[in-house]
């Protein structure tokens, strides 16, 4: 199997800002690739680049086997590109913005319709409204339909899910699988760890570095020290409890528990768990429950960003 | 929680606000567009000091209701209280007893961390040398005091994030209101977040707090979800769980949403 994205090395800075440092990745054909990290972590400068709306400083990129800076013009018409905050022309009502873009790209609505219509049917009563008066699960829809009516080989997702609800988000994406099993390769950004979970692989990216490339379930894997979720009434006394523990490396607040993990690398997690209990015992804190966990996406980021808190920032030149 | 049998608050009596335990009651809120009713009598409780998660889809009437809380819109029918206060007719002083922040408009980008704090302290009506000193303190706190002179709008998300929480808190408020406080910044920073408001709620401020990560409903003491402009459920997550047999907020949060049937045409 061929990869529709290969990254070597690529590496582009603003002003002191390194936005990618030495990025390197392969998205193989039919892939649904997530990039999952924060704001400012790089990701919009890495689609920028694949959609060679930017050139790199150093190391290279091709898409579709085109390299992004020599072949760019071929790039663009292959591929679909929706980016960050939806980029819709917000005076122009649903209808008039789909054929734009499939204008844009020399091609009608009607020719792109069967791809576009399980998600555009869902907006169509509305498309005489213009695109400004859209609520943030509509707005996606109508950006997805423009990114794909030109019926591209990858669809490129820039935080498509960003501000919109929980519920929109997860029908989002239930679509983005739909396209998936018709063949189309997909690289999606997320800055929410639960929605890795529906990627092939993901890549966990924060600071302009690749932290992690593996597919979601194998990444809580390499995570090595012992971590115990703990459960009880006060979480922010517990929270400042378990901070005093001699032993703990990280806490934090997870869902209705806390994440503990301890800094010895040899020391069971059972063990841990148990020594935790009679430790809330000792101070008069009854009732917690204590018990060993598995890693999932979020820890390990969380490890891998350094459990360290962060220093205080440099102010920095914002990278688009 | 027995709200019924609660007398009302009524704001012009109780000069300081929120007396008998209340950073919030709204009875029978209403507010309609036209024919559409975008807040459709909700009647709900935050009580002081409690850190309350406002939730619902997008659509569903929770900026709505929050505009009509901090005084920026006029109910079309029902009554509430902020801080005691009543939100027909006392909304300067509601103004004056509330924190605000929201994701898009909190700083000036192009002043430095130092002017902002002075500027809100000003607004505030805070005297200057007042000012002054809480501008340390809180530099301090935030590990922000050798970027006093830098531009906000330089400052990476999380720590804008941080800071305009801070300034929220600047004038000591009863209640601050954080409408999607978080989104965007990595995990650390957003845990780094709520343990502020944690510290905030410890000193007995109020929290009124939107967002979209299901797993920062779980850290709210009580939270309501809103369908179709009323209020489908309220509790602590605990208490939501159990009710609807659900593992997480978020399997609460969308079977309640999925039954929506407005929200998106709205």
């Amino acid at each position: 199997m061929t990869n529709a994205v290969e990254v070597r090395a690529l590496g582009k800075s603003f002003g002191p800002v390194k936005a990618l440092d030495d990025v390197s990745l392969d998205v193989s054909e039919g892939e649904l690739f997530g990039l999952v990290g924060p704001d400012g972590a790089g990701k919009t400068t890495l689609f920028r680049i694949l959609t060679t709306l930017l050139i790199p400083d150093t190391g290279s990129a091709t898409v579709l086997g085109l390299d992004v800076v020599k072949d760019f013009w071929k790039i663009r018409s292959r591929v679909g590109y929706m980016p960050g905050g939806f980029a819709l022309y917000p005076d122009l009502s649903v209808a008039e913005n789909l054929e734009f873009f499939a204008a844009v790209f020399g091609t009608t609505v009607e020719k792109g319709y069967e791809l576009i219509a399980p998600i555009y049917k869902q907006i169509e009563p509305f498309r005489d409204r213009r695109a400004e008066a859209l609520s943030g699960g509509m707005k996606q829809k109508l950006a997805l339909s423009c990114a794909l009516v030109h019926r591209p080989d990858i669809l490129l997702l820039d935080e498509p899910t960003t501000g919109v609800d929980a519920v929109s988000r997860r029908e989002f994406w239930d679509q983005l699988g739909n396209l998936k099993a018709s063949g189309l390769t997909i690289v999606v950004s997320t800055p929410y760890m639960d929605e890795a979970l529906r990627c092939d692989r993901v890549a966990l990216i924060h600071g302009g570095k690749i932290l992690e490339v593996d597919p979601p379930h194998s990444i809580g894997a390499r995570y090595t020290l012992p971590l115990v979720a703990v459960r009880g009434a006060n979480r922010f006394e517990l929270l400042q409890s378990l901070r005093k523990f001699p032993h703990a490396r990280a806490v934090y607040l997870f869902g209705d528990e806390l994440h503990y993990t301890d800094r010895r690398s040899d020391a069971s997690p059972e063990a841990v768990a148990a020594e935790l209990r009679e430790y809330f015992a000792s101070r008069g804190q009854e009732d917690v429950e204590t018990r060993p966990i598995a890693a999932g996406i979020e820890d390990s980021f969380m490890e891998l960003m350094g459990s360290a808190p962060p220093p205080p920032p440099r102010p920095t030149a914002t990278a688009a | 929680m027995n709200s019924s049998a609660r007398p009302t608050v009524t704001g012009t009596a109780d000069a300081t606000g929120g007396t008998d335990g209340f950073a919030v009651d709204a009875r029978d809120l209403t507010r309609r567009f036209g024919s559409f009713v975008a807040v459709d009598h909700i009647t709900f409780d935050v009580k002081a000091g409690e850190v309350f998660g406002f939730l619902g889809a997008n659509g569903a009437g929770k900026t709505t209701a929050i505009k009509m809380l901090v005084g920026l819109l006029a109910p079309s029918e029902g009554v509430a209280h902020v801080a005691g206060f009543d939100i027909r007719t006392q909304r300067d002083r509601i103004r004056r007893n509330i924190g605000y922040m929201s994701q898009r408009f909190s700083l000036y980008a192009d002043l430095t961390v130092r002017e902002n704090i002075r500027l809100y302290g000003g607004i505030y009506g805070l005297a200057p040398e007042h000012i002054a000193k809480r501008t340390d303190t809180m530099l301090e706190t935030l590990g922000l005091s050798s970027n006093a002179d830098d531009l906000v709008g330089r400052l990476p998300l999380g720590w804008k994030q941080k800071l305009a929480f801070s300034v929220a808190l600047l004038h000591e408020p009863k209640i601050v209101f954080l409408d999607e406080p978080t989104g965007g910044v990595d995990p650390i920073t957003r845990r780094q977040f709520w343990e502020l408001i944690y510290t905030a709620a410890a000193r007995g401020t109020t929290v009124f707090v939107t967002t979209h990560y299901m797993d920062e409903a779980e850290y709210c003491d009580r939270i309501s979800i809103m369908v179709d402009g009323r209020i489908a459920a309220l509790g602590s997550p605990t208490e939501l769980k159990e009710k609807f047999g659900a593992d997480s907020v978020d399997d609460v949060f969308v079977r309640l949403a999925r039954s929506a049937t407005k929200g998106e045409a709205a």
